[in-house]
């Protein structure tokens, strides 16, 4: 390419008026060893350019897998997870099937003492009987 | 989606995600760390990548963002950036060592621009793309891209030739 054109290139360049098109012949022009010592500094400009756009991330991408060991745990997790709360809810109800039973019972137990200590209570009025009869004949003996 | 559509979607811009990553945030591994990152976010948003016309674009938005909002935390919190690994790749074997210095330097010059003038830098001239994908990607005014682009090349062009006519790295 003539050197007049490509240094008008360079002055559009300068002023961020080349479209990629002529971007890119400018580029081609500099990847060439033989250029006029003027023209050297920006060879290696376009140069540094061209080999930067060659450089490549080293490190592969890791996404976060979805393996099928995760997926069968995480079905046992689930199966786990409804049989230990279907053993709670059995355990609760057993719980309150003896707590019925037991206040059942309980409230036998307490109906018994209490007609026992009625018993006793009558007892106890008989002996109120006796005790004022008693002092009754001995007043009157004396 | 499923993994291999969303792999086929996102991975043909991978390396323009980890150059612009590494444009920003200069070290390489940073920048791998940054790339992984963002395609996780990418596959976190899988279901609503269907959406955009322009995956690419809008990845390269996330890139920028995530790497901006890096720079701003690292900076926060006062750590100092090491820059030790470069690694360049040989073109021609003579020119090796003469190379190898400008390369180095064109670096640093770039690194030493504004950000918005590095990514743009970045975007045109490295990878090539049209100032329309640009002003999507970095949501500037196109006419805005080109003034902030002239201007970073000029600043290029002036501290690269006085550096290399003294002599001095």
């Amino acid at each position: 390419m003539e050197l007049s054109k490509i240094e008008k290139l360079l002055e559009k360049y300068f002023e961020a008026e080349t479209s990629l098109a002529e971007e890119a012949l400018l580029k081609e022009y500099f990847s060439q060893e033989d250029i006029p010592p003027h023209l050297v500094p920006y060879r290696d400009l376009f140069v540094y350019f061209n080999q930067s756009s060659t450089e490549v991330a080293e490190k592969e991408i890791v996404l976060p897998q979805r393996n099928h060991l995760l997926q069968w745990l995480s079905v046992a997790a689930a199966l786990i997870l409804m049989v230990s709360v279907y053993s709670v809810y059995q355990k609760n109800q057993r719980e309150k099937q003896e707590a019925r039973l037991a206040y059942i019972e309980t409230t036998r137990a307490l109906n018994m003492i209490s007609q026992n200590l009625n018993k006793g209570n009558r007892a106890i009025v008989k002996l109120e009987t006796f005790d004022q009869t008693a002092n009754k004949i001995f007043k009157n003996n004396k | 989606m499923n993994q291999k559509e969303f792999l086929d979607k996102v991975m043909p811009f991978k390396d323009k995600v980890y150059r612009l990553a590494k444009r920003l945030l200069v070290s390489s591994d940073e920048a791998e760390d940054a790339t992984q990152e963002l395609y996780l976010k990418l596959w976190r948003n899988k279901d609503k990548i269907d959406g955009y016309d322009n995956v690419e674009a809008f990845a390269m938005t996330m890139t920028k963002n995530y790497c901006l909002d890096q720079l701003k935390s690292k900076r926060a919190s006062n750590l100092t950036l090491v820059h030790s690994n470069y690694k360049d790749k040989e073109i021609s074997l003579q020119k090796k060592i003469e190379l190898k210095d400008s390369t180095t330097l064109l670096k640093k010059l770039i690194d030493e621009l504004p950000e918005k003038q590095r990514m743009i830098i970045q975007l045109r001239d490295i990878e090539n793309y049209e100032y329309a994908e640009i002003a999507e990607i970095l949501k500037m005014e196109p006419t805005a891209i080109r003034v902030a682009l002239s201007r970073a090349r000029k600043t290029m062009r002036e501290k690269f030739t006085k550096k290399q006519n003294y002599g001095i790295i």
